[in-house]
């Protein structure tokens, strides 16, 4: 059976690791390298590294930093932020990311998806898809780090890109990031049941019940986290025992 | 030291899978230039992409001939990994029917999943169960999880060539292996202590 993945997610901007609250109010929490060490002796399931000032200030991957801490992790790394060509997701994929997340490309070229699942396979290709809701009730798909409105439905946007060959969907509320009061259930749920690739949830958690909580109610196959970890002493390993408890799946080597 | 040759044929993480060999006590190389591979005591085809890409890379790059001459001749060790596995295939059907190296007799096919949860690609960590024993896995217990990323995988013809399944998908193999040509469906690279484990023994061959 397969497991559940506990995903701890890594924002760099400018020179090390930030984490924010609905993508704002950036705090510095450490340096990347000194992270995925750290990370490595644990035996995390898996990372996500986002480079979320690259689209901002209009570059390209930061392909130095990633070799260099690519060279370090020997676990699972989905790498993301300012990918926006088949060149950038080659050369990121020589340096050692296993698989390059995209976002603003996804909503602005949904085309480019298809080209590097046709050219890459499906399997390296993680559509990273960040979400407000809206006071209606209803969901908007944001880009460029949660600050450009799309006018896309998620889980139309969602359904398009697995079509164009995406292999998972990372999956952030921009409303519950770094806030800790739990991850939008209702959100993933309206993704994950309408799509057959993995879904990973992501944005809100504060405790391992509101893991246990969107993979039981939002149907989501695996959790990322950032705050918690960052904040809090709670830990992967702690969470997949509890989820173990909870009757998920899990991985212990 | 044991000279590793790891195959560069143009579209994969190979950074992770050199470093991986290194600290599993082996001297990598990456290359497409026949004079190393020849010097190698130890071959690994990695792969990340499609079938049909890969082996146009491999035949363009006149690696087919050079590889079936060390491994199936001379008697190399070989690893192929994820996709480096399914080449192993007589035929492939991503990206189109297309032959590929034909050492193990099957066919590689996209998973079907059985059950809603069951979703493509096969992301995440899974259990290596044994159907027979493997220099590969000494000192590693059946059902230990490794790191899976596939859509594809391989349907051998021969019972003998099936080293390990795994329970996704109604079950498929992850393992093949027959005389020195092992294929590994998961990333030993990226599966932290076991998988250099299986890198260890690997490079013990």
């Amino acid at each position: 059976m397969i497991k559940v993945r506990v995903i701890p997610t890594l924002l760099f901007k400018d020179f090390g690791l930030v984490k924010g609250v609905a993508f704002d109010s950036w705090r510095r929490v450490g340096s990347a390298m000194q992270a995925i060490k750290v990370y490595n002796l644990r035996e995390v399931d898996e990372l996500v590294f986002l480079d979320i000032s690259a689209t901002a200030a209009g570059r390209c991957p930061d392909f130095e930093t990633v070799d260099d801490l690519a060279d370090e992790c020997f676990m699972p790394m989905t790498v993301g932020g300012g990918v926006r060509t088949l060149e950038d997701v080659r050369r990121l994929l020589q340096v050692g990311a296993d698989k390059v997340a995209i976002n603003t490309a996804a909503a602005e070229d949904p085309d480019l998806i298809r080209q590097i699942a046709e050219k890459f396979g499906s399997q390296c290709v993680v559509v990273s898809i960040d979400v407000k809701h809206h006071g209606n009730g209803a969901y908007e798909v944001y880009t460029h780090c949660g600050t450009r409105a799309t006018g896309l439905d998620p889980v139309a946007f969602a359904k398009q890109m697995e079509e164009a060959g995406a292999g998972e969907i990372l999956l952030t509320s921009i409303d519950r990031d770094g806030t800790m009061t739990g991850y939008d259930v209702q959100l993933t749920r309206q993704v994950s049941e309408a799509i057959s690739i993995t879904v990973i949830a992501s944005g809100g958690a504060g405790n391992y019940d509101h893991m246990a909580d969107v993979l039981r109610h939002g149907k989501a196959s695996d959790v990322a986290a950032a705050s918690i970890f960052h904040f809090t002493q709670q830990t992967p390993l702690e969470a997949k025992h509890y989820l173990a408890q909870c009757g998920f799946r899990m991985r212990f080597s | 030291m044991k000279k590793v040759a790891i195959i560069d044929y143009g579209l994969c993480n190979l950074d992770s899978i050199e470093r991986a060999v290194e600290y599993c006590g082996g001297n990598p190389v990456i290359t497409d230039q026949a004079k190393e591979i020849r010097q190698a005591t130890h071959i690994i085809l990695p792969g990340v992409g499609a079938f049909h890409y890969a082996m146009e890379n491999l035949q363009s790059r006149g690696l087919v001939g050079l590889l079936s001459e060390q491994v199936l001749e001379e008697q190399i060790p070989f690893l192929g990994i994820c996709l480096g596995m399914q080449l192993l295939a007589s035929t492939g059907y991503e990206g189109g029917e297309t032959t590929g190296l034909g050492w193990i007799a099957g066919e590689v096919r996209k998973l079907t999943p059985t059950a809603a949860k069951e979703r493509i690609p096969h992301v995440g960590w899974n259990e290596v169960n044994y159907l027979q024993e493997c220099p590969l896995f000494k000192n590693i217990p059946s059902g230990k999880d490794f790191y899976f990323v596939h859509s594809y995988h391989l349907e051998c013809v021969k019972e003998n060539e099936v080293i390990a399944s795994t329970a996704y998908c109604g079950g498929f193999t992850s393992v093949v292996g027959v005389d020195l040509i092992f294929g590994v469906q998961f990333h030993p690279e990226k599966s932290q202590r076991l998988g250099f484990q299986v890198l260890k023994n690997f490079l013990a061959l």
